[in-house]
């Protein structure tokens, strides 16, 4: 049942991800984005990480991609000029395929701790319980430092929008 | 592994609901916010439509409205992008929808044998999921704005995309300190702990009700904030290009948001399904002369009609401030929403978590 819904959303959010690339109008590009971002959403809760997959949700689809949205909205951006390059658009699919075809036999040789066979996974795990406590507890010092760079971006995106004011 | 018994259960929830949202709230508020506007503005509202005669205090105006826009032509305007044109309704009435999949209706009952809690899916991240439902309901209004090929359309949009954007920030940080308070996103757990009337979100979080309310109406673009659709400057906005089945399509989703609104201020702040000093299993006990079958049937009934009740009374809230309120200009919302109501959450944060430490509120 996992699997069917699995393979079923890989195969989509690919089908998703290759449209984005060659899509011509940057609209199309974006909603297929959306669409790449929900389906790696249901992959975190096939991967029992609910909380992840709501805040994927919450802040990817629903407040990003928006912004990626009102700008090109804002730019009224249309259609990409000039004629359709297939033959471009071709060596790029074929470059995805071959670097997709060099990933693979690195993927057997990794093993992650911890996600063989699904032994080893706490009950709480992917909870907003069990998220959080690792958070303030193991990976404070992570967390802090992150939240510390996110404020300093944003501020300076604040200082560099008002020195272009001036 | 899902079993029938199970499946059928979800199935009887989820037509429940659509039945109360799609075929009963959706035509009740039309026609709602019909006579009730009437009543404040001293009218008599519609009362013209009639089957036979009867014409049931202006009921049968939503069937008429029904009718009339299914056979209304179905317009798609040249330059349009006629595939997002058509996609844009249907994206915008979704969420409204499915975000009821976490609203618990009643509490835990015992029917045959069969453990019943009247909720579709109790996730553990109930609130984060409305939220999340919530924010994709931009989308809808954007893609519409955009694919309609007309300039009043974009402005609908851009402004429902910012303003939408600005009061979700301000919504998630309203319920924080709710959320501090219960110790607990599950909406479920939540309505849970509110079975003890002193415990109800109203009493300690009133400043919260009020800051939530206000986003949410501002992120449904209901007036006041109807900035994105303001007829006086745009026409009708975002849904300027739209007709007949796509028209009250938006307009349906609308609806269905002042439904789902009202649903998660009754689960946080009201009690859900709750009645104040009553337990549900005193309720049970109380019914016990029914046979235990009997009284949890009972006291299921009662509970969906108290929360029926609640979200009745909070819809026709909701439409008394429409009527009562002028539109906010662009200005004024965006700086309603980021410096007023955003620093007003952010200092009830605060005080909730200072409240919490200290003991001044109670630990539930």
């Amino acid at each position: 049942m996992e699997l069917l819904i699995f393979y079923m959303f890989a195969i989509v959010s690919v089908a998703f991800a290759i449209f984005m690339i060659v899509a011509r109008k940057p609209v199309s590009s974006a909603i297929s984005l959306i669409g790449v971002m929900f389906c790696l959403a249901v992959f975190y809760v096939l991967l029992n990480a609910h909380l992840i997959a709501a805040l994927q949700i919450l802040v990817y689809a629903g407040a990003i991609m928006v912004l990626f949205l009102f700008v090109i909205m804002l730019l009224n951006l249309r259609e990409k000029q000039g004629a359709i390059s297939y033959h471009r658009t071709a060596l790029q699919l074929a470059g995805v395929a071959v670097f997709c075809a060099l990933l693979v036999p690195f993927m057997s040789m990794v093993t992650i701790p911890g996600t063989s066979g699904g032994a080893g996974v706490s009950a709480d795990f992917g909870t907003t319980a069990g998220v959080g406590k690792l958070l303030y507890t193991d990976f404070l010092l992570p967390f802090e430092i992150a939240s510390i760079l996110l404020l300093a971006a944003l501020v300076g995106a604040v200082a560099l929008t008002k020195l272009k004011m001036k | 592994m899902i079993t029938l018994p199970d499946l059928v259960e979800t199935v009887v929830k989820i037509a429940f609901i659509l039945g109360l949202t799609i075929g009963f709230y959706a035509p009740i508020i039309g026609w709602i916010e019909r006579k009730q506007s009437a009543v404040m503005q001293d009218r008599i509202g519609g009362n013209r439509a009639a089957i036979l005669g009867f014409t049931v205090i202006g009921l049968f105006h939503s069937l008429a409205d029904a009718i009339k826009l299914i056979f209304k032509e179905d317009f798609v305007p040249r330059g349009a992008e006629t595939a997002l044109h058509r996609l844009a309704p249907v994206i915008s009435v979704v969420p409204a929808l499915i975000a009821f999949a976490v609203i618990p209706f009643g509490g835990t009952y015992n029917l045959w044998g069969h453990e019943t809690r009247l909720v579709i899916a109790d996730l553990d991240v109930g609130v984060l999921y409305v939220f999340a439902i919530a924010s994709l309901a931009t989308y809808g209004v954007v893609i519409a704005g955009w694919a309609s090929n007309n300039n009043w359309s974009l402005l609908g949009a851009l402004r429902a995309a910012a303003q939408m954007f600005s009061y979700e920030v301000a919504m998630g940080l309203t319920i924080i300190g709710l959320v501090m308070f219960y110790q607990s996103l599950s909406l479920v757990e939540i309505v849970d702990k509110q079975e003890n009337f002193y415990h109800w979100g109203i009493i300690w979080h009133f400043p919260a009700f009020i800051l939530f309310l206000t986003c949410a109406i501002a992120e449904n673009k209901r007036i006041p904030f109807d900035t994105p659709e303001a007829e006086s400057e745009l026409v009708a906005g975002y849904f300027t290009e739209y007709s007949g089945m796509k028209f009250i399509m938006f307009w349906t989703a609308e609806f269905l948001e002042i439904v789902t609104i009202s649903a998660l201020c009754v689960t946080l702040f009201f009690g859900g399904h709750q009645i104040p000093f009553v337990t549900v299993s005193g309720l049970i006990d109380f019914l016990g002369f029914l046979g235990p079958n009997g009284a949890n049937a009972a006291a299921m009934l009662i509970g969906v009609a108290v929360f029926i009740i609640k979200l009745t009374l909070l819809i026709m809230l909701q439409m008394s401030i429409r009527w009562t309120l002028p539109r906010f200009r662009y200005d004024q919302v965006m700086k309603l929403g980021w410096k007023m109501i955003l620093p007003a959450s952010l200092i009830w944060i605060f005080l909730v978590g200072a409240g919490i430490l200290t003991g001044v509120m109670p630990a539930v």
